[in-house]
C-alpha cells in the first residue's frame, strides 16, 4: 500500500490531481471557518451587493440577490461530496454481490442478472435519472435514489467480467473441492482479485456522481434552492449571459476542478494496478 | 457473410427482448408516481366526474398488468396515449421535436469520431512526448466537466465575446423552410436556399462541439490505450524493422485492429449524447425533445415520459446493434470464419 502511494505520487498529474481534490476536500469540510460569508448558503438577501463583479470581499462576485459566491461553492461542495460518497456506498455493494453471483453462480442467475443489467444500462443514464426524479418528488434523497438505481449496473459488469476469469483459476477450484461455501468462495476467495479494478473505478466514479447530480440539478430535478448547488448555480447564471459572466463561469469551474481531480488519480490508479477492463 | 448475418439475426433477437425490458422498467418507474395522475393531470379545480373520467380512459383503475397490456397492445399499433401536457398523441409530439434532437446528437457523434480518433492515433504515436501529454490532459478535461459546462463557455467565447455563431435556436426567423424530413441542414438544401442552409449549419456548429466535447475527450483516451496495446503486438515490431514510414505503421497495421473495442465503448458513449443532449438543448434554446421532455416530467405527464424515454432507448439500442454489427464486418476473424 505504501510503495503504491509512492508511485502515484512520481506521476506529476496523479499528484496534481491528488492536490486538486485535497483542496476540494478541505475547502469543503472547513467551510463553516473558510467561507468569508457562510449565511449565504440559505436564502439571504442584501441588495446593497447584488449581481457585484469578482473583487474585495467577495472574490467572485455576488448573485442577483447579492449572496458571495465563493461561500455559497464551498457549501455546493459539501453536498456535492456526500451525494457522491452516499451514492457509491449503496450502488457498489449492491452491484458487486450480484456481479459475484451472476459471474460464479452461472446458469439462471446469469442470464438473468446480465440481461436485468442490459435493461438498466440501455436507457441512456442521464435520461432513466431524469424519470426517476420526473416521477418523484424533487429532493436531496430522492435525488441520491436515482442516481443510486442507475449506477449499480456498471459494477456488476465489471465484476461479472472479472469473477468469469477466476473462476477456472487454480485456488478457487482449490477451495471448492476442500468443500468451502460458495459464499465463502464468492466473497473470501475471488472478491480480492476485484478490489483494484473496483476502486479506480470507484476513484473515477467520485468525479461522474457529482458531474451527474450537477446535471440533475442544472435540469431543476436535483437540490432545490436556496440549497447551493454547482449545477443549479449554472443554470441560474446562464440567463445573465454574458454580462453577469462570473455566476455561471465560476460554479462551472468549481465542478471541472473537482472532476477533473478525481479523473486525474483514477487514471493513475489504473496504470499502476492494470485495471483496465 | 453468413456468420455475419447469424450474428445479425442474434444481436436483433437480444436487443428486442431487451427493449421489452426496458418497457417494463420504464413503465413501472411511471406507475410508482406518488398521488392520482390524473388528478395532478387535471389539478385540484377538476371536478370528480371528470376525475373520474380521465381515470378510466388511462385504464387507471385496472390492475397494472392489464394497464401494462393496454400499453403494449398500442404500442404494436404505433400508439403510446395522448399527452396531458399538450392534448396531443405522444407520437405526434416525439416526431415534431425528435428530429432536431437526433441531427444535434448525430453531427456530435460524427465530431466525436472525427476529432476524438485522430487525436489517440496522435497521443499514442507520439507516446511520452509533448503531443501526447497535451492530448492526454486536453481529453481528460473533456470528460471532466458536464456538457452543459463546455455549452456555457463556449457560447460565451463565441456567441458573445467574438460574435462567430448564433446565439440560440436552429434557424434565424427570415428564413421559412417548408419541413420535409424535419433535419434543417436537409430541409434547407432540398429547399435550394443556401443562405438558410449555412445558417442552419452555423446554429448547429456550437452545440453539437459542446456536446460532443466529452465524447472527443472519451474517444481519444480510448483509441490510445488500445493502439498503444497494439503497438506491445511482435507484427508492429517487425514492420518497425523493415523501417516502414511510421505513419503507415500508425494509419494501418496498429489503427486497425484498435478500432474495434473503441467502436464498441463510442456505441456506448452515443447513450452518454443522448442524455447530454438535454442539457445542451436547454442552454442553447435548441428545440428539441429536452424541452418537451423536462416539461413532462415537471407536470407527470404519465404516457409522454414512457414513450419520450422508451424512443430514446430504443434508439440508443439501434445505435449499438449498428456498431456491433460493424464490428463484426471489420474482425476478419469473425467475418472469415466460414471460409476455414
Amino acid at each position: 500500500m505504501k510503495r503504491m502511494t509512492t508511485i502515484l505520487l512520481a506521476n506529476p498529474l496523479s499528484l496534481l490531481g491528488v492536490l486538486l481534490v485535497g483542496l476540494v476536500v478541505l475547502l469543503a469540510v472547513f467551510a463553516p471557518l473558510i467561507a468569508p460569508f457562510p449565511d449565504h448558503r440559505g436564502a439571504v438577501v442584501d441588495f446593497a451587493n447584488f449581481n457585484k463583479p469578482p473583487g474585495w470581499p467577495h472574490l467572485m462576485g455576488t448573485d442577483v440577490v447579492g449572496r458571495d459566491l465563493f461561500s455559497r461553492i464551498l457549501y455546493a461542495y459539501r453536498i456535492s461530496l456526500i451525494l457522491g460518497v452516499v451514492v457509491l456506498a449503496i450502488a457498489v455493494p449492491i452491484g458487486v454481490t450480484l456481479g459475484l453471483m451472476a459471474g460464479y453462480l452461472g446458469g439462471w442467475w446469469e442470464y438473468g442478472l446480465m440481461r436485468l443489467t442490459d435493461v438498466f444500462l440501455s436507457i441512456p443514464p442521464l435520461v432513466l435519472a431524469i424519470s426517476i426524479m420526473g416521477v418523484l418528488e424533487p429532493t436531496l434523497m430522492n435525488g441520491m435514489l436515482a442516481v443510486t438505481v442507475m449506477w449499480w449496473p456498471w459494477y456488476t459488469r465489471l465484476v461479472y467480467n472479472i469473477t468469469r476469469g477466476e473462476k477456472v483459476e487454480g485456488y478457487v477450484l482449490a477451495a471448492e473441492v476442500i468443500g468451502a461455501s460458495k459464499t465463502h468462495i464468492m466473497f473470501r476467495e475471488i472478491l480480492p482479485n476485484c478490489v483494484p479494478a473496483v476502486v479506480t473505478k470507484m476513484t473515477l466514479d467520485l468525479g461522474f456522481v457529482i458531474l451527474i447530480v450537477s446535471s440533475l440539478s442544472f435540469l431543476g430535478l436535483g437540490v432545490q434552492p436556496p440549497t447551493p448547488d454547482l449545477g443549479s448555480m449554472v443554470a441560474e447564471g446562464a440567463k445573465y449571459l454574458p454580462d453577469s459572466w462570473w455566476l455561471s463561469v465560476f460554479p462551472g469551474l468549481a465542478i471541472l476542478i473537482a472532476v477533473f481531480g478525481f479523473n486525474l488519480i483514477g487514471d493513475g490508479l489504473r496504470d499502476i494496478l492494470g485495471a483496465d477492463r | 457473410m453468413n456468420t455475419v448475418l447469424r450474428h445479425t439475426a442474434r444481436r436483433i433477437g437480444t436487443s428486442l427482448l431487451v427493449l421489452f425490458g426496458v418497457s417494463v422498467l420504464i413503465f413501472a418507474i411511471a406507475r410508482v408516481i406518488p398521488g392520482d395522475p390524473a388528478r395532478v393531470a387535471l389539478g385540484p379545480n377538476a371536478k370528480q366526474e371528470q376525475v373520474d373520467q380521465l381515470r378510466a380512459a388511462m385504464f387507471l383503475d385496472e390492475p397494472v398488468v392489464a394497464q401494462y397490456g393496454h400499453f403494449l397492445s398500442g404500442l404494436a399499433r404505433g400508439d403510446l396515449g395522448v399527452s396531458l401536457y399538450t392534448n396531443r398523441p405522444v407520437m405526434t409530439d416525439i416526431a415534431d421535436f425528435l428530429p432536431a434532437t437526433l441531427e444535434l446528437v448525430l453531427v456530435s457523434g460524427v465530431m466525436m469520431i472525427a476529432i476524438g480518433l485522430p487525436l489517440g492515433i496522435l497521443s499514442a504515436r507520439y507516446r511520452g512526448r509533448w503531443p501526447d501529454h497535451v492530448i492526454r490532459v486536453i481529453s481528460l478535461l473533456g470528460v471532466s466537466a458536464p456538457a452543459f459546462v463546455w455549452a456555457v463557455v463556449l457560447m460565451l467565447l463565441f456567441a458573445f465575446y467574438l460574435p462567430l455563431f448564433p446565439i440560440a435556436g436552429r434557424l434565424h426567423d427570415s428564413f421559412d423552410i417548408p419541413r420535409v424530413t424535419g433535419f434543417l441542414t436537409i430541409d434547407t438544401a432540398i429547399a435550394g436556399n443556401w443562405a438558410a442552409f449555412g445558417d442552419a449549419w452555423r446554429h448547429l456548429a456550437l452545440p453539437a462541439f459542446a456536446l460532443a466535447l466529452s465524447g472527443i475527450g472519451q474517444a481519444a483516451r480510448l483509441t490510445r490505450a488500445n493502439m498503444i496495446e497494439t503497438y506491445e503486438k511482435p507484427y508492429i515490431e517487425m514492420a518497425q524493422a523493415y523501417g516502414w514510414p511510421e505513419k503507415r505503421i500508425a494509419n494501418r497495421y496498429a489503427f486497425k485492429p484498435s478500432l474495434i473495442p473503441s467502436l464498441t465503448i463510442i456505441g456506448l458513449d452515443f447513450a452518454a449524447l443522448l442524455g447530454n443532449a438535454f442539457l445542451v438543448e436547454a442552454v442553447f434554446g435548441w428545440p428539441g425533445l429536452s424541452r418537451y421532455g423536462v416539461n413532462v416530467i415537471l407536470r407527470k405527464d404519465l404516457n409522454a415520459i414512457v414513450g419520450t424515454v422508451l424512443i430514446i432507448s430504443a434508439m440508443f439500442i439501434l445505435v449499438n446493434i449498428i456498431v456491433d454489427i460493424l464490428t463484426v464486418i471489420l474482425n476478419p476473424r469473425i467475418r472469415k470464419a466460414d471460409a476455414r
